[in-house]
């Protein structure tokens, strides 16, 4: 058993590393190879980390987005303290800012310098307001929806404004965004395994001689597809690095100028580079990929390689 | 060994390369298969390789009815025969030893079983020393016995051969022979395909003539040996 086992991990060990050998021979082909493949996997990865980049920024604007609540006017102040608690235990919810009546309408006497006319007035004119924060994750536009409704469906309630509506839109954008991001990756992953098929097809066609030989001696068409399978997978995997290496030299190359930007604004905003799940999910990706582009192509070519043909 | 009941093989051009065929090796037998170029030769080593299925009647080969093997079980079926060609179809960017090696890495040897084995048929056709030059770097000769080498190297109990001799000076031709006859005498049953007549006749060896797709002198059809049974 343990026997058979070794053996068997010998075999893929021996197709694999004399798949990577025959890579390495050929410098220039394999080159140019995981050069087109590593580029056609770095668009998709790229648009990837603008889109998750756009979040985080738009992330530090959630602060931009608040909901004022306008109590009706005969709300005393003890019901509005009493309200803002309520708000306060809600889900979502950041930070609840209460001005009540009486002291919107101090600081409007203060700051506004017709003291004099209010006083004429007898009643005080100005309602209670509730100025809401929402959290992070509260800020996203069906959840400030949410609140908002929440909020407006309370009897004591006049009206409510939300502040920062093109916050969500953003957001809206970046989802679609994130769609086309997706709808991207799935055409450059069939361009990838077409790129695959077709370098492992010449590969074939190249070795024909060899296949036929083995066939003869009575190799399956299993163990002669096997040195193919692992040559596609290591372009898979090579092509991954590539694409990394280029996202990680391209994010070095904005890093600065972004920063530059961002304290324009005010920001302490940093580009974020692929998190180590990020590029283990790339990675074992594209060594998918390529294995899947030299199965369907040596498939389809070896059945047809048979030894009395020639 | 071998059994060709009325076998007849007409290729895919049209061609009837074989009308009626019956023939029969025993084990342990040395026989060769003569006969002018097209009589069919090349595609009776074919049928037994089972790199051609008969097209009508039966070949049966180490106890196998070819026409009915299924695909999966051909590499098996291949591996117990060993074959030499004229054109020995050697894999010239590789070195001596993995041409040779090929047969047992295919069958699963493990490396050390792999090594030995490799040696043990080069040092039969007295070429041990060279396992790392490519087949380039040798006579004709020697890459015809590189051929050889790797049709034995995984002892299998049947051996054909199609034209061994065919580029070969007298000298290295006879050579070739004493060397299949030695394999012969350890128990391997051997089919030599060739119009080495001069050879066959001294050997005193039997002798399959084929002239116009069918043995010449025989027609009647042979008793069928006993058959393994498949799903």
């Amino acid at each position: 058993m343990i026997g058979a086992l070794g053996r068997w991990l010998g075999r893929h060990a021996h197709a694999a590393v004399s798949s990577a050998g025959r890579l390495a021979r050929q410098p220039f082909g394999t080159i140019l190879s995981v050069l087109v493949m590593g580029l056609t996997m770095a668009l998709p990865l790229g648009l990837n980390l603008l889109v998750q980049n756009l979040r985080s920024a738009t992330g530090n604007f959630s602060g931009a987005i608040g909901i004022s609540v306008y109590l009706h006017q005969d709300v005393t102040d003890d019901k509005a303290e009493q309200l803002a608690a309520n708000a306060r235990a809600r889900s979502g919810v950041a930070r609840v800012q209460l001005i009540s009546a009486t002291a919107a309408l101090e600081q409007f006497r203060k700051e506004s310098g017709f003291g004099a006319a209010l006083e004429a007035l007898g009643s005080n004119p100005l309602p209670s307001v509730l100025n809401i924060t929402p959290t992070a994750d509260g800020a996203a536009p069906a959840a400030v929806e949410g609140l908002r409704r929440y909020l407006a469906a309370w009897p004591e309630v006049e009206s409510v404004q939300l502040d920062g509506e093109w916050v969500a839109r953003f957001s809206a954008i970046l989802e679609v965004l994130r769609r086309v991001l997706l709808l991207a990756a799935a055409l450059f992953g069939a361009g990838v395994v077409a790129v695959v098929g077709n370098t492992i097809r010449l590969e074939i066609l190249n070795r024909r001689p060899e296949i036929e030989v083995t066939k003869l001696v009575g190799g399956s068409n299993a163990l002669v597809r096997r040195p193919f399978l692992y040559t596609g997978a290591l372009y898979g995997l090579i092509s991954a690095l590539t694409a990394w290496l280029v996202i990680a030299i391209a994010l070095q190359l904005l890093q600065l100028p972004v920063a530059q930007l961002a304290q324009a604004y005010g920001s302490h905003f940093r580009l974020a580079g692929p998190s180590l799940r990020e590029v283990g999910i790339v990675l074992g990706a594209g060594t998918f990929l390529g294995w899947l582009g030299a199965w369907l192509v040596a498939s389809y070519h070896l059945a047809g390689i048979e030894p009395g043909a020639s | 060994m071998i059994y060709f009941d009325r076998v007849a093989k007409r290729y895919a051009n049209g061609r009837e390369a074989l009308s009626a065929v019956s023939l029969r090796i025993t084990p342990g037998e040395m026989v060769f298969l003569t006969g002018r170029s097209g009589a069919g030769k090349s595609t009776v080593l074919k049928l037994i390789a089972l790199l051609e299925r008969p097209t009508r009647g039966q070949v049966i080969v180490n106890g196998e009815n070819t026409g009915k093997l299924p695909n999966r079980k051909i590499p098996a079926f291949r591996r117990r025969i060993g074959v030499v060609f004229q054109d020995h179809r050697l894999l010239m960017d590789r070195p001596v030893f993995d041409n040779v090696a090929l047969p047992l890495l295919v069958a699963d040897a493990s490396l050390r079983e792999v090594g030995k084995r490799v040696r043990a048929a080069l040092d039969q056709v007295g070429l041990l020393g060279k396992e790392q030059l490519r087949p380039s770097e040798l006579s004709v000769g020697e890459q015809q016995r590189v051929g050889i080498a790797r049709a034995i190297v995984s002892r299998p109990p049947l051996l054909i051969a199609d034209e061994p001799t065919g580029n070969l000076d007298p000298v290295l031709a006879g050579e070739v022979m004493n060397l299949f006859r030695r394999l012969n005498e350890v128990g391997v049953t051997i089919l030599v395909a060739t119009h080495d007549v001069h050879f066959v006749r001294e050997s005193g060896l039997r002798e399959i003539v084929l002239e116009g797709g069918v043995v010449a002198g025989s027609e009647e059809s042979l008793p069928l040996p006993p058959l393994q049974a498949h799903r």
